[in-house]
């Protein structure tokens, strides 16, 4: 009997783990985290000042050719939209073990070579990509301040053009950025994008 | 007399990229793609977007060119659609499916408005590569994941 219920309890536990791992949807309390950046110093959502209405969590990587080709573009997006209290927050949910390319030291240079002017953090454990849900690089999250929490406001892609910046015409997250700033919701405030797999050894095969 | 060198050197290097040059067709756009997910004849397709540079779909690509050799005589058509973008992408297909050894059909997939045709695949995909697709006439199947030949086998017999 007590072996019935430890085993039901264990599924219960799994199944509601499994769960957890769909993440945010739009319109949910985001958790804060504690992730290592890249000049060593650990950074917190609640505690990164420039957040100061909310922020631009970026799960992205070294390696993927979507993110390097969004490289340039998250760089202007920061630099739009942190002094407006929505600074970017890069995180990096990769494994090196699966992807090298995406070690902590490679994305020390690759911060670097580009010139970042945003945190870019190590999700080590992938405990705060699986938490958030993401499902590939990159895959934005914005969060805005509420109370003394944040809450998820738009969930997706950057615009609607990852092989040319200049052919964009849809620019989904500045839109949805500029949409919070004037007090309303996002207009969509979930969109898709094609992506790398975020590099785990329990991805499904 | 540079010029005529470079003129010289321009048609050396158009000769060599045609040694490779395999015309894959492309898909400017999907509604122009459309079409390839909804053929109504008898076959089975097995549909999988991939690109050349991505590492889960590079390793699956065994599982797929073994598929090919069991059951592309039994009435199942196996198209593989590349979603590479940048410079010389016939190029860089053609090499690499020299390498792996790929008779599959390669399509290239060009259009970057991904937003507006994952959900067109399927409802849930996130957008995240390698995803296949399997179909027939009365029903069909998405998988999210990367194959290995024995559960990619398990799930093609279901439409058999």
């Amino acid at each position: 009997m007590k072996k019935i219920l430890t085993t039901g309890l264990f599924l219960t536990l799994a199944i509601l783990g499994l769960n957890a791992q769909d993440g945010y949807k739009v319109g949910d309390k985001a958790d804060d985290f504690k992730l290592k950046n890249i000049d060593g110093k650990m950074v917190s959502l609640s505690e990164f000042d420039k957040a100061t209405k909310g922020a631009i969590l970026i799960f992205t990587c070294n390696h993927c050719p979507y993110a390097i080709a969004y490289e340039d573009r998250i760089i202007d997006l920061d630099k739009k939209f942190s002094k407006k209290g929505y600074p970017v927050i890069a995180i990096n949910p990769n494994d090196p073990e699966i992807q090298p390319k995406d070690s902590y030291e490679n994305m020390i240079v690759r911060a670097k070579e580009k010139g970042f002017t945003f945190p870019y953090l190590f999700d080590e454990t992938q405990e705060v990509y699986k938490m958030y849900g993401a499902k590939r690089t990159p895959h934005v999250y914005l969060l805005s301040k509420e109370g003394k929490g944040f809450v998820v406001s738009y969930i997706g892609t950057i615009d609607d053009n990852y092989k040319d910046a200049s052919a964009v015409e849809k620019t989904y997250l500045a839109d949805a950025v500029m949409a919070v700033l004037d007090g309303k919701k996002p207009d969509p405030n979930f969109t898709k994008a094609i992506g790398c797999t975020i590099k785990d050894k329990e991805y499904k095969k | 007399m540079r010029l005529k060198k470079n003129i010289i050197l321009f048609f050396l290097l158009c000769g060599m990229f045609n040694v490779y040059a395999q015309n894959f067709p492309v898909y400017e756009g999907f509604e122009s793609f459309k079409p390839v997910l909804e053929n109504k004849d008898n076959k089975v397709y097995v549909i999988n977007f991939w690109a050349t540079w991505c590492r889960p779909c590079v390793k699956e690509m065994p599982a797929f060119n073994k598929l090919y050799e069991e059951y592309h005589n039994k009435n199942v058509e196996i198209i593989l659609v590349s979603l590479d973008f940048g410079k010389n992408i016939q190029g860089r297909i053609s090499e690499f499916k020299k390498r792996h050894g790929i008779k599959s059909k390669i399509v290239i997939l060009d259009d970057p408005d991904s937003n507006s045709w994952i959900n067109l695949v399927n409802n849930n995909w996130s957008g995240a590569i390698p995803a296949t697709l399997i179909y027939n006439n009365s029903k069909r199947a998405f998988f999210e994941q990367e194959f290995e030949y024995e559960d990619l086998e398990t799930e093609l017999k279901k439409f058999l």
